[in-house]
Parts: C-alpha cells; sequence; structure tokens
C-alpha cells in the first residue's frame, strides 16, 4: 500500500484573478480561481496550490477572500501563500481556509518563522517554498520570486528549514520554470534525498513523461503545475492514467 | 439537537462544518461544556499538536463533558487529531493526559519512512465496519500526521502502513475515529462521513 504519487494544479493570482506570466508582455488573465478551483476538484487533483503573486500589502486582504471562495469548492487539500512574512499572516491563511501555508522569503530571513508556525499549527501546515538555480553542480536557493540569489546551498537550507518544522517543501526549479523542458530531476532526487519530508516537484512540466520522469528518477512525492492544466493541454485523468499504467502509484477516480 | 463541533481553538472547523452541512446535518460550534453535553452526537476535529489540543479541552471544561458524553452512549467522531486524543496519551506531548477513552498510547511514526506522513493512501480492513460500508476496496484516503495510534488496538477495524502499520479507522461502540481527514478526501471522504450521520 504505497502513498500515492500527487498531482497539483497550482493557480498564481493576482488581484483575485488567476494569470500567467508571459516573457515580454506581463500577465495573461487564466479566469476565476474559485471556478478553476471546482474543475480540478472534480477532474481528480490531488491537493490545489494557490499562491499571491502580487503579495502586496494592499492585495492581502482579496487574497484572503480568495482562499475562502476556492476553499469552499474544495473536498480536497488546499495550499496557499505568497509573501507571507509573519505569525499572524501565516495564521489568517489558515484560517480562511488553507490546510497549509507557504513560507519563502521571510522565512530565510528570519527562519524563526517556520518554528513559530510549526509549534503552533504542526509540521504538516507548513510547506517551505524552495526557488533554486543551478550553478557549478550545486543548487542555490533564491528569494523575491525567484529574482535575489541568497548565497545558500538549496541542500542546507531545506535541511535547516525541515529541522525547524517545515512538513513539506514545494521545491521550484527556477531554471526550468515556464520553458516547458520537463521538470529538474536531479535537484529533486537530492533534495529529496537530503529531507526526510515530501517533495514537490515544480517547474517546466510539459509532457507526461515529465512527469513519469520527476515521479522516479526524480524521487519526487508530488508533482505542480500550472499552465498546462489551465489550458487543458492535459487532463488530470489522462495523466494518471498514463502514470499508473507505468507502474506509478496515483489515486485514480472511479 | 444538533451536532457539536467541538472547537478547542485550533481546529480546522470551517472545512468540517461545511462537508457536514453539504451532508445535510445541522452542526453548531461547541466551545461550552452545555453546548458538548446537549449534543445528539460529537464531532472532535484536530490539527497542530496533541499537548495544544488537551490544552484546549482543558482551558474549556470539555474534558469531563466529553467523557460523561461518551459513557452515556452519545456518538462521538474524532478526526486526526480528534482521534489520537480519545487515546490515553501522546509520544507528541509526554506530560498531558488525552481523553482516555483508549487505554493505548500514540507514537511518532518510524524514521525510515517520510514524516509527516502527508498524501493519500490506502487502508487495511481488519474487521466489518460501520464507517467504510460501501467504500471500494483500495479507496484513497488523505493523511497529514506525524503521530499515530498503535496498530494493535483492539478498536481498529482499519489500518495504514507507512513504515509502521497504524490505526486509520476505530470504532467501539459508540466511538468512531479516522486518522485520515474525511473532509478532505473527495468522495470517498464524503461517504464516510454519511456513514456515521446515518448510524445516529
Amino acid at each position: 500500500m504505497p502513498l500515492a504519487r500527487r498531482i497539483i494544479p497550482c493557480l498564481d493570482v493576482d488581484a483575485g484573478r488567476v494569470v500567467k506570466g508571459v516573457e515580454f508582455t506581463g500577465l495573461r488573465d487564466m479566469g476565476d480561481p474559485a471556478e478553476l478551483g471546482a474543475r480540478y476538484n472534480r477532474e481528480g487533483a490531488d491537493e490545489l496550490v494557490v499562491l499571491d503573486i502580487s503579495a502586496s500589502f494592499q492585495g492581502r486582504a482579496t487574497f484572503l477572500e480568495t482562499i475562502r471562495r476556492v476553499a469552499e469548492q474544495l473536498n480536497i487539500p488546499l495550499t496557499a501563500g505568497g509573501g507571507i512574512r509573519t505569525m499572524e499572516e501565516g495564521r489568517a491563511v489558515l484560517l480562511a481556509g488553507a490546510d497549509k501555508v507557504t513560507v519563502n522569503t521571510a522565512a530565510v530571513q528570519r527562519p524563526e518563522l517556520i518554528s513559530e508556525l510549526s509549534q503552533q499549527f504542526g509540521a504538516q501546515a507548513v510547506v517551505l517554498s524552495l526557488d533554486v538555480k543551478s550553478g557549478n553542480g550545486s543548487w542555490e536557493a533564491y528569494v523575491r520570486g525567484g529574482r535575489q540569489a541568497t548565497g545558500r546551498d538549496a541542500a542546507d537550507w531545506a535541511a535547516e528549514a525541515v529541522e525547524r518544522g517545515a512538513g513539506e517543501i514545494l521545491l521550484t526549479s527556477i531554471d526550468r520554470d515556464g520553458t516547458r523542458s520537463g521538470f529538474d530531476c536531479e535537484v529533486t532526487a537530492k533534495i529529496a534525498a537530503t529531507v526526510p519530508v515530501p517533495v514537490i516537484a515544480s517547474g517546466g512540466a510539459s509532457t507526461f513523461e515529465d512527469f513519469l520522469a520527476v515521479f522516479t528518477h526524480g524521487c519526487a512525492d508530488a508533482a505542480l503545475a500550472a499552465s498546462i492544466f489551465h489550458l487543458e493541454t492535459h487532463s488530470i485523468a489522462a495523466l494518471k492514467k498514463f502514470l499508473a499504467e507505468r507502474g506509478v502509484p496515483v489515486r485514480q477516480s472511479r | 439537537m444538533k451536532i457539536a463541533i467541538v472547537d478547542y481553538g485550533a481546529g480546522n472547523l470551517p472545512s468540517v462544518e461545511r462537508a457536514l452541512r453539504g451532508l445535510g446535518a445541522e452542526t453548531e460550534r461547541a466551545a461550552e461544556p452545555a453546548q458538548v453535553a446537549g449534543a445528539r452526537a460529537i464531532v472532535l476535529p484536530g490539527v497542530g499538536h496533541f499537548g495544544a489540543f488537551v490544552a484546549g479541552l482543558r482551558e474549556r471544561n470539555l474534558t469531563a463533558p466529553l467523557r460523561t458524553a461518551y459513557k452515556s452512549g452519545v456518538p462521538i467522531l474524532g478526526i486526526c487529531l480528534g482521534l489520537q486524543a480519545m487515546f490515553s496519551s501522546s509520544e507528541e506531548a509526554p506530560n498531558d493526559s488525552g481523553l482516555e477513552f483508549f487505554p493505548e498510547k500514540v507514537t511518532a511514526l518510524p524514521t525510515n519512512v517520510k514524516s509527516p506522513h502527508i498524501g493519500w493512501n490506502q487502508l487495511r480492513r481488519v474487521r466489518e465496519s460501520r464507517l467504510l460500508q460501501g467504500v471500494p476496496e483500495g479507496a484513497y484516503f488523505y493523511f497529514a500526521h506525524s503521530f499515530a495510534a498503535p496498530g494493535e488496538a483492539p478498536a481498529m477495524v482499519a489500518a495504514c502502513d507507512h513504515g509502521v502499520s497504524f490505526a486509520a479507522v476505530i470504532e467501539q461502540e459508540n466511538l468512531f475515529g479516522v486518522q485520515f481527514h474525511p473532509e478532505k478526501s473527495g468522495e470517498t471522504g464524503a461517504r464516510v462521513l454519511r456513514n456515521f450521520l446515518e448510524s445516529l
């Protein structure tokens, strides 16, 4: 009875709408978060991630309202975050209906944030969002939406975050994100071997084979993607059928 | 009379509440002893830390009415940490007592597997179950926990394996417990909640 590998659609949200970053031209509207969430819930997603990509102070109330609206549509777990700086902001996200909260930039600046959230809500509610870039055979952790280097080795930071109480790692390869060239299996396998908690791979998903590779070679516990699901390039059911036929344990709807 | 969802101060009440109401149940959040004492059935939801959970019950004077409800036959459903709280104690908070409905001790999942045990897993049934009636063999449920009740507990009707065999579903007289989150387990989870409601 193995734990099923999870397929997780991600909604990047700005000002109450799901958006997709398009190179040089800014953001493209992809729809209403509650409607998309309901669709993925129905289509067999194992979890949903909602990220506030504006992460502005003014936008916070709108984002909490978005979490509330999305949570109402789901009977699967919901993870939410983006720009969470304090314990209070984390609490607000959970109270709005998320089961887990992601932390990134603020946790690098003040790692105690992870311990505080974990002690209050449990490790299963705290996800470290780890954005990495490769260089010279190792990977460095980046913050501020992948724009700022931290000087910290990604595996070292992941290990510290777990030590402090993070219960999961959402690992995004900045090199692959938006490229549709497949997940970075190498860094996923490295982080998965470093930490004793589940690792969600993100960045670069394009084909069914990419998912198969990240679950086998990448040792990922879950795989996250956005646009390939939004654009209905792939259905979740067809992806799961493909994986099941190749021996990957997945939860299939009857 | 309504179904009391025990509000101990940190649980994931809204999702449990939404799931039960979606199935037609009348619910109320119970943070007062009288609400627990007057309920026709009780749901103990829970996420977080065992110590915080039992302290929350204690501070609200809910421990005694919960024990009385158990003894007088009121159906009680514990979810996740709510199931764990039905046992005598937990390694997570060695100095705190649980509700002591069951004598066994809750222990940490082993270190040879990933912990927390987060994700969808299957059950292994060990005997006839009221909660799992009509749930197909091999159905998946969503788990999110680092501690668990022992797989040898006599009240266990279904186990789950994650490094060790632990109690995933317990049933004994008027006591019900699930280590997974039925409110987060899609249609199969809804079926388990419906079975609980129909047993009332």
